[in-house]
């Protein structure tokens, strides 16, 4: 049930995301969810891609850093409170957000967050006993 | 006051050469008697005391040098027993562990003296009342100072460095007449009176006495024009005794070298020649009267000449042109002296892998910023912005600890910084010249 997301260091400097995406993307892999964190100086891009090894070794090969770290994919209503319900049952399930980030298929209507949290096993737990659809990839079409 | 304490500065050359002889072989006979470190090198070296019948001979003995200190540290090089020692000061060294000094009471009073007659030297006298900005703790600076202020009778304030408010307050309040501090801090101290809203030269203060970085004679004639004062070089390091081995007299043209106490020597930092006077070199001082610390023909790595010409203030002492440049890599960083190798080590420490940086000094205003540029490897990253924020808050704080400086951290991609063939390149110094 637990998705790999490949997690990339950006530097605070212009071209530095199109860099990243260019490599992955001239190697026909697909960037399937993203979401980019940034602090005051450095960013922290978040993936989820088509091929998660050769997405790892490309990066390696162009003196990227990255790392590999296990997410759960969640899908949720594409509707008003559809979050709020989801976040609830997290809550009761007793773990911590880290990150989340969220994507939407237009042509399905359908919708999926991607979420890290403090303990990964416990939160799946209480989201399947809550009848909750944890995905196993990241492929809404 | 006692005016046969300033006499020394007027000796002729003959009488202060066979004062500086006498001097250095009793020194070198209780070093050799009392320093393992020294009797092992005159070993190596092949020479004994008695082989220093001349100053001329002086080249034939070994130098010390800064590493020597941190070998022994902390009190290995000692020529005293602690229970003689009434005093420790200590400054950052190349590797963590500071560079440890010692003080007999005969030093401080020797100390204080120097101070003294650096102060007479640029007019300060006990009607002067002195705001002394330099630190006061482990540093030599503001000590240093105070002693030789308290023995030319002036009114002092130890203000100590910092709290920029409380210091301009104090200094139109107490009518201070002089101010020992940085010259950065002293521009600062100008800029942010003008914001508050005055001028110094509205002040009482007439004197500044500024050392601890060097500063061009460019940043003088600011200095003067926008505060009113005239400002003072002021020479010295730990390792010789810390502020009062030279000091600028009235006439301005060159630092006089306390050189009864301080012998210097001037060589070829890469032979370990010695060079003529007027020629341009590393500067090597041998400590003739101290009994803590008397190091002997101690590299100081600081480039700079020497100039037996009589000067216009009458004194006969030899004179140092300012200190632009070092032979090694050390650079001064708000008055604290730093190695890259330091935050080498700090890096190795919280990264675990050899860390790939680069210092990128800068200046805001009159003060310096401090820049670490680092490499995050493959071993540190996290996908968590928290992770990384408290990796670079770890590497500000394990900085600040351990030279008392706030850098800036910034992380940056493996391969972003430079390579060049030979040896790395650490340093981008942007600043420019005070």
């Amino acid at each position: 049930m637990k998705l790999q997301q490949i997690s990339i260091f950006l530097e605070n400097r212009s071209g530095r995301l199109a860099h990243v995406t260019k490599v992955l993307g001239d190697a026909g892999i697909n960037l399937l969810a993203l979401a980019l964190a940034d602090s005051s100086d450095f960013g922290i891009l978040r993936l989820i891609v088509s091929d998660v090894d050769k997405a790892r070794q490309l990066l390696q090969d162009h003196g990227v850093v990255s790392t590999v770290t296990d997410v759960l994919a969640v899908e949720i209503a594409n509707r008003p409170g559809g979050l709020a319900s989801l976040l609830a049952i997290i809550e009761a399930a007793g773990v911590n957000v880290e990150y989340m980030y969220a994507f939407a298929e237009a042509s399905t209507g359908r919708a999926a967050l991607i979420f890290r949290f403090d303990d990964n096993a416990k939160a799946l737990a209480g989201l399947q006993k809550a009848g909750v659809n944890v995905l196993k990839q990241v492929d809404l079409g | 006051m006692q005016d046969d304490l300033f006499l020394k500065d007027f000796l002729d050359r003959d009488s202060l050469r066979s004062l500086q002889l006498q001097r250095m072989r009793a020194t070198f006979e209780r070093v050799y008697q009392r320093v393992p470190f020294y009797r092992e090198a005159f070993a190596k070296a092949g020479v004994t005391p008695g082989d220093l019948r001349t100053l001329d001979d002086l080249h034939r003995f070994p130098f010390t040098v800064k590493t020597d200190l941190r070998d022994h540290y902390p009190f290995g090089l000692f020529a005293a027993e602690l229970s003689e020692v009434v005093r420790i000061h200590a400054s950052s060294g190349t590797t963590g562990k500071p560079i440890v000094v010692g003080y007999t009471r005969e030093d401080i009073d020797l100390w204080s003296e120097v101070m003294a007659r650096t102060f007479h030297s640029i007019g300060i006298t006990r009607e002067d009342v002195v705001q002394n900005a330099y630190g006061y703790g482990l540093f030599t600076g503001g000590l240093g100072a105070h002693y030789g202020l308290e023995r030319v009778g002036c009114t002092v304030i130890p203000m100590s460095g910092g709290q920029t408010e409380k210091q301009l307050m104090v200094l139109r309040d107490f009518g201070a007449t002089a101010i020992c501090s940085t010259p950065s801090y002293f521009v600062h101290l100008i800029e942010e009176a003008a914001k508050a809203g005055f001028s110094l030269r509205d002040t009482k203060l007439r004197k500044g006495i500024f050392g601890a970085e060097p500063w061009s004679e460019e940043m003088r004639r600011r200095i003067q024009t926008e505060s009113g004062i005239s400002a003072f070089d002021i020479y010295g390091l730990s390792e010789v005794i810390g502020p009062g081995v030279s000091c600028d007299c009235e006439a301005k043209c060159g630092m006089h070298i306390f050189e009864d106490h301080f012998y210097p020597e001037i060589i070829n930092p890469a032979t370990g020649e010695v060079l003529p006077p007027g020629s341009e070199g590393e500067l090597v001082f041998t400590m003739i009267t101290k009994r803590a610390l008397p190091l002997l023909r101690y590299r100081t790595r600081d480039i700079t000449s020497l100039h037996y010409e009589k000067c216009a203030c009458g004194r006969t002492l030899v004179r140092m042109a300012k200190v632009m440049r070092r032979s090694d890599d050390m650079l001064i960083v708000r008055g604290v002296n730093l190695f890259p190798s330091q935050i080498e080590s700090v890096l190795l420490d919280i990264e675990g892998v050899q860390p790939h940086y680069l210092l990128v000094l800068t200046r805001d205003g009159a003060l310096d910023n401090l820049e670490v540029r680092v490499e995050v490897q493959p071993e540190v990253f996290s996908d968590e912005i928290k992770v990384m924020e408290g990796l670079q808050r770890r590497i500000h704080d394990k900085i600040k600890q351990l030279l008392g400086l706030s850098a800036k951290i910034t992380l940056v991609e493996p391969g972003a910084i430079e390579r060049s063939a030979g040896k790395a390149k650490r340093v981008l110094d942007q600043r420019k010249s005070l």
